[in-house]
């Protein structure tokens, strides 16, 4: 035994001190690099998802210049401007004389591979959804992705009655204001696309303010520098 | 100075087309077949394997002494991890679409068995030069290999290359070539190539001997 561990060390094996601090120091340094590259790029990230955030809410309510965050609270809609975790905001849109167009509602369920975030958006003066953009969502593809690579489907989503409920039917047999022609090979897809739709109005409509009582926008934008760089 | 270039030389050769990580080595099969459905994922996905695996062989042979070989593997992979999060969030600064395409397979970079296996066949026993010599042959064959299947996927899934439509409105693509079944098939299909080539050139090299043992 004592023999092993001689020939050991002389065969240069090192102390479980040296291995140990090897290990330390790679993973100190490894930590150092992780936190200043997550420091550097955190705004620009955060300024990403903002801006898609923005620009979606453009794509789903066609004429709006401006937008505002709000909270349900305390049965109104209320203007908010810091975010916090954990609450559902929705989007409010409007045009350039600061008149209220339509909402911007997200919400999100099960699609066929995983979930589907969806935004929608809502004039809430012809009950009707005016645009529709998928967020987020791991679709086949191909196939399921053809929710928003199909410009026929999403145009579906113009000017769609909300009442009673939206349906997706058969491609080619839309008839009724309130269908949507389903995409073929994809019908799961299309079908949880309306139903994340509908799930969205059940929770959202009955909490609108009424048609003309919607929140003023208010003069001070939430991140005014920010809007001003992007215009 | 002319040898060491020859060496680095042949390092990077080696890696792009004999030994093909893909091809020959069939190495890093997770992300070939899961990013693979068009060329752009391929691009996407060679080019951060690419900056992974220069800069972990440049520091493994940089640190190759004072790394103590019973902690190796573990000093690797604190390497090559450290290089793949910062890969994930520069994509996510800078390319939000490809990095929002590739998703979750960037944080699997870190286990490419391609990448760990090149610390410890090549950069941790090597000079630099060598070892990013060997890198850039390996990252090079790796791209190659990605654009390769994701090309043929896209050609033949979607009618389009990089997103240029190619063959117009009547094409009726191959949609299955976009789904994991087609990845499966074009692969088998591009290994049996290359151990085509493979057989061929033995049978040649063979017949080459034949002969010049025959003249003596």
């Amino acid at each position: 035994m004592s023999e092993e561990k001689q020939a050991a060390a002389e065969a240069g094996e090192p102390s479980s001190n040296r291995l140990v601090g090897t290990l330390a120091v790679a993973g100190l340094l490894s930590g150092i690099i992780i936190i200043t590259v997550y420091l550097a790029t955190f705004d620009t990230i955060k300024e990403n998802k903002a801006r898609e955030l923005r620009e979606a809410v453009f794509r789903v309510l066609p004429g709006v210049d401006k937008m505002q965050r709000f909270l349900h609270k305390e049965g109104a809609l209320v203007v908010s401007h810091v975010e916090e975790k954990g609450e559902k905001p929705i989007y409010g849109g409007y045009d350039k004389a600061g008149k209220f167009v339509g909402y911007a509602i997200p919400n999100a369920g099960p699609g066929f591979q995983d979930t589907v975030s969806v935004l929608y958006g809502y004039k809430p003066a012809e009950r009707v959804v005016v645009g529709m953009w998928i967020l987020d969502s791991r679709e086949t593809p191909g196939l399921g992705d053809k929710i928003y690579k199909d410009a026929e489907f999403v145009a579906n989503f113009d000017h769609l009655s909300v009442d009673p409920k939206i349906v997706a039917v058969k491609k080619g047999r839309k008839a009724k204001p309130n269908e949507v022609d389903a995409i073929t090979g994809a019908t799961i897809s299309s079908k949880a696309v309306v139903r994340i739709i509908n799930e969205g109005n059940e929770r959202w409509l009955p909490k609108l303010s009424k048609p003309g009582l919607e929140p003023a926008l208010e003069k001070v934008e939430a991140t005014p520098e920010k809007a001003e760089a992007e215009k | 100075m002319a040898k060491s270039e020859k060496q680095a030389y042949d390092e990077f050769i080696k890696g792009v087309w004999r030994e093909n990580p893909v091809f020959v080595q069939v190495l890093g099969m997770c992300p070939m077949l899961a990013v693979t459905n068009s060329a752009i994922n391929g691009v996407a996905m060679g080019m951060a394997t690419f900056f992974v695996l220069m800069g972990s062989s440049f520091l493994v042979s940089l640190l190759k002494n004072l790394i103590p070989k019973q902690v190796r593997i573990s000093c690797f992979i604190i390497i090559i991890a450290t290089f793949v999060t910062v890969v994930d969030y520069v994509l996510l600064a800078t390319l939000p679409g490809i990095h929002k395409e590739l998703g979750a397979f960037i944080p699997l970079i870190v286990a490419n068995c391609l990448i760990l296996g090149r610390q410890e066949a090549f950069a941790s026993r090597n000079t630099i030069r060598m070892a990013l010599a060997d890198a850039l042959g390996m990252a090079a064959g790796f791209l190659f290999a990605l654009v390769a299947l994701g090309g043929i996927r896209e050609i033949l899934g979607e009618g389009k290359l990089f997103g240029i439509s190619l063959f117009g409105d009547n094409f009726e693509p191959w949609v299955i070539m976009i789904l994991p079944p087609g990845g499966f098939i074009t692969l088998g299909l591009m290994l049996l190539f290359f151990n085509w080539l493979e057989e061929k050139k033995k049978k040649l090299d063979a017949q080459v001997a034949a002969t010049e043992g025959s003249d003596l």
